[in-house]
């Protein structure tokens, strides 16, 4: 009995062992430097990892003995979003140098997620290149910078010249109010059933899509918003939310845009860039300045005929009312983790990823809007295609979203709201109701303002 | 040097420690964490992240009065009732029966073709069902062959059809727990029953079923508490939508953890996961306990 008793905890023992030899991190190992680099990447967003893959080699040649782990994350933005928020929650995961989201920056700079970078920008002489306006959307309450931007966008109008030609309608186009394009589309489709006129994306499938790429557009047309910046407060029971959950309806109830079934597809906008503008069988829809680089060379919908067939135009307000366009911009930021080991040698990488050479290269293969001075001049960034300088243009009448961290999910009430009006389900004043109530629930009534 | 009859007894248990703390490590461990976190504010993100306060019941009043609650509760049960209890459990269990009076060659090869399903991976075979109900699928491809009307499944039914799919993925336990049953049912009764002149379906109802009786329990146990964690199947087919008409607890339970970061929330709505879970269980405890009518 004593022997057998002896076996089982010899087997314990070694057990034991052989556990312990599995915990990661033996001291020796954290000596040699290495670099956490976090980043999306997809199969039709390959941009940023050709730019860290460059980065990476460029650095590790100036650095000698340090490594830079590149670690892409494959998903769409709110499942990187995700993964990256869980990573940040734990040392032993967060990154030292990750892709973030502009609209994430401040609600991270409260988690404690990020290093504050002001000491080092002043060390830095490209800082001075950069606009003001991009500059902003790295900075928090405090007043400090924390994230570096990569590049921006805009929203307008995308049309295929073909179809809005086949329906009688000259070229360039450009609706001056809702109405417009409201007659625009109906002409389309009275010309031909089989063609989509013009959609707008809508729903919770598409997430900050159907917001960014669409009611946003309507909302901030009307002249009202979401967010009142001198009050710091939310938005409800305007007249302009009505009005916006209105128009949509009125394009999905006269099958002006997609079926709801397929708006509710996540995958709708592959279908877009992808299958009916090359194929002719969509006439307009609201999408970002980068759709050029789904068509471009190497781009994931290649298109040789793009620049030919495509036009861009500002999206109206609602009556043409000043300053008679509307954009929502966005745009990405690298960030430093505020755990990390050598913040130093992470912002020097920050700074090699976004020197001239790579933000160049980087911007023009994602279509970004540049937001380097010495970018912006370039002529390789200006020529990259036709439609460079009109969505720069829009950079005089863009909005930005309001990035606290109650954002995300009064954004998912704006969704669910369109979700509701165009499958049916609610009619817009009872949806623009539903959403006030939702708002007054998630930030609470004193935090509210009617307007 | 003798061992006391105590240390004996101790040692007893020794073999079954790492099991125990494993369990205690990888079950209760995170059951436990969940609690904990669904009385905080905890969020992924925001000042909520980095200090966490404790909210005691709030989340879970919360919960009360949210409108998505009752109806994702309701889901719930819908889908552990349909396709598991009824869908999976019945189909299995005439699968089994059937197998047995069949050929070889097609017991063996119904056998093979719902084995299938059931090895695939959870998501691959999501994916499988997300590309037979859409659109443009197999289904209405099938449908519109046979000139009939064709529908957006995911779309205009979404419930259907992950119940559907679940019961295609998972009938193959349910047949695999009953035949192994069927077959410890001794031939000697059965034949007995068949000399007093008892039917097919008289054999089937009062004689098998309730010798297979422990089965049934165990595989209506296991089964509920396996479809009441389904998240990847309906994730990748709907995703909850269209308007919350698929979000079962476990998606709610994600949406709210992760997608609004909000994981105080997020863990309540597990926990309620949890606590429906432990019902269902000792509830098929019971029936195993409870002597024969």
């Amino acid at each position: 009995m004593r022997r057998r008793a002896l076996k089982t905890m010899s087997l314990i023992a070694s057990a034991l062992v052989a556990l312990t030899a599995c915990t990661p991190g033996s001291p020796a190992a954290e000596e040699s430097r290495t670099l956490k680099v976090v980043y999306q990447k997809t199969d039709s967003f390959t941009a940023l990892d050709t730019m860290f893959q460059a980065a990476k080699q460029e650095f590790e040649a100036a650095n000698q003995g340090v490594t830079v782990e590149l670690q892409p994350i494959q998903g769409n933005d709110d499942d990187y979003g995700t993964k990256l928020a869980l990573a940040l929650r734990s040392p032993s995961t967060a990154p030292d140098v990750f892709y973030e989201d502009t609209f994430k920056v401040r609600s991270d700079v409260d988690a404690g997620y990020v290093l504050k970078l002001d000491t080092h920008l002043d060390g830095w002489a490209d800082w001075d290149t950069f606009n003001d306006a991009a500059k902003a959307a790295g900075k928090a309450d405090d007043g400090g910078t924390y994230a570096v931007p990569l590049g921006t966008d805009t929203r307008a109008i995308w049309y295929n010249k073909k179809v809005l030609a086949a329906a009688g309608i000259s070229d360039p186009w450009q609706p001056r109010s809702w109405q417009d394009i409201l007659d625009a589309a109906r002409k389309i489709k009275a010309n031909d059933p089989s063609v989509i006129p013009f959609n707008m994306y809508a729903g919770k499938g598409t997430g900050e899509g159907t917001v960014m790429q669409g009611f946003y557009e309507l909302l901030y047309g009307t002249g009202s918003s979401l967010y009142d910046e001198e009050s710091k407060k939310w938005v409800v029971g305007s007249a302009g939310f009505t009005d916006s959950l209105a128009f949509l309806k009125t394009l999905y109830d006269e099958k002006l845009a997609v079926s709801p079934a397929e708006a509710l597809d996540a995958n709708v906008w592959k279908k877009v860039f992808g299958e009916w503008f090359p194929n002719g069988k969509l006439g307009a829809t609201v999408e970002g300045s980068y759709a050029p680089s789904f068509w471009q060379e190497g781009g994931s919908y290649e298109w040789p005929g793009y620049e030919q067939d495509m036009g861009v135009a500002p999206f109206p307000t609602r009556d043409g009312q000043a300053p008679g366009a509307v954009s929502m911009s966005g745009g990405w930021t690298l960030a430093v983790g505020a755990g990390t080991k050598e913040p130093d040698l992470a912002f020097k990488f920050l700074t090699t990823a976004l020197n001239e050479k790579n933000s160049l290269a980087f911007t023009v293969e994602s279509s970004q809007i540049a937001v380097r001075s010495d970018v912006a001049a370039d002529s390789s960034y200006q020529d990259a295609n036709p439609f460079v300088k009109d969505v720069s243009d829009l950079v005089s009448v863009t909005r930005y979203r309001p990035a606290t961290s109650d954002y995300p999910r009064i954004s998912a009430a704006v969704q669910e709201a369109t979700e509701a009006v165009i499958t049916g389900s609610r009619t817009p004043e009872q949806a623009a109701a539903d959403y006030d109530a939702a708002v007054t629930d998630i930030v609470g009534g004193d935090k509210t303002v009617r307007k | 040097m003798p061992v006391s009859h105590r240390t004996r007894q101790s040692l007893r248990y020794l073999p079954v420690l790492p099991a125990i703390l494993l369990l205690l490590v990888f079950l209760a461990g995170p059951v436990l964490w969940a609690f904990q976190a669904s009385l905080t504010n905890a969020g992924l993100t925001g000042r909520s992240a980095r200090n966490p306060e404790w909210v005691g019941l709030e989340n879970y009043q919360r919960l009360l009065a949210d409108p998505a609650f009752p109806l994702s509760l309701a889901l719930t049960v819908l889908f552990v009732g349909g396709s598991a209890v009824l869908g999976q459990n019945l189909l299995g269990l005439a699968i089994a029966v059937l197998m047995r009076r069949a050929r070889p060659a097609v017991s063996s090869l119904v056998g093979t073709a719902v084995v299938a399903a059931w090895v695939l991976p959870e998501i691959v075979a999501a994916f499988a069902a997300y590309a037979y109900f859409s659109r443009d699928g197999t289904l209405n491809q099938l449908m519109g062959g046979l000139g009939l009307a064709q529908a957006d499944w995911l779309y205009a039914y979404p419930m259907v059809a992950i119940m559907l799919a679940n019961v295609w993925r998972g009938t193959a336990f349910s047949m695999l727990v009953y035949r192994a049953a069927l077959n410890d049912v001794p031939a000697e009764v059965t034949e007995a029953a068949q000399m007093d002149g008892a039917r097919g379906w008289q054999r089937l109802v009062f004689i098998t079923l309730p010798m297979i009786r422990g089965s049934i329990a165990t595989n209506l146990m296991l089964i509920t508490l396996q479809t009441l964690a389904v998240f990847t199947l309906i994730w990748v087919m709907t995703a909850g939508g269209p308007a919350n008409a698929s979000t079962t607890l476990p998606v709610l339970a994600y949406q709210e953890a992760f997608k609004f970061g909000d994981i105080g929330y997020g863990t309540a709505v597990a926990s309620v996961l949890i606590i429906i879970g432990g019902v269902f269980g000792a509830a098929y405890i019971r029936l195993l306990r409870e002597p024969r009518p």
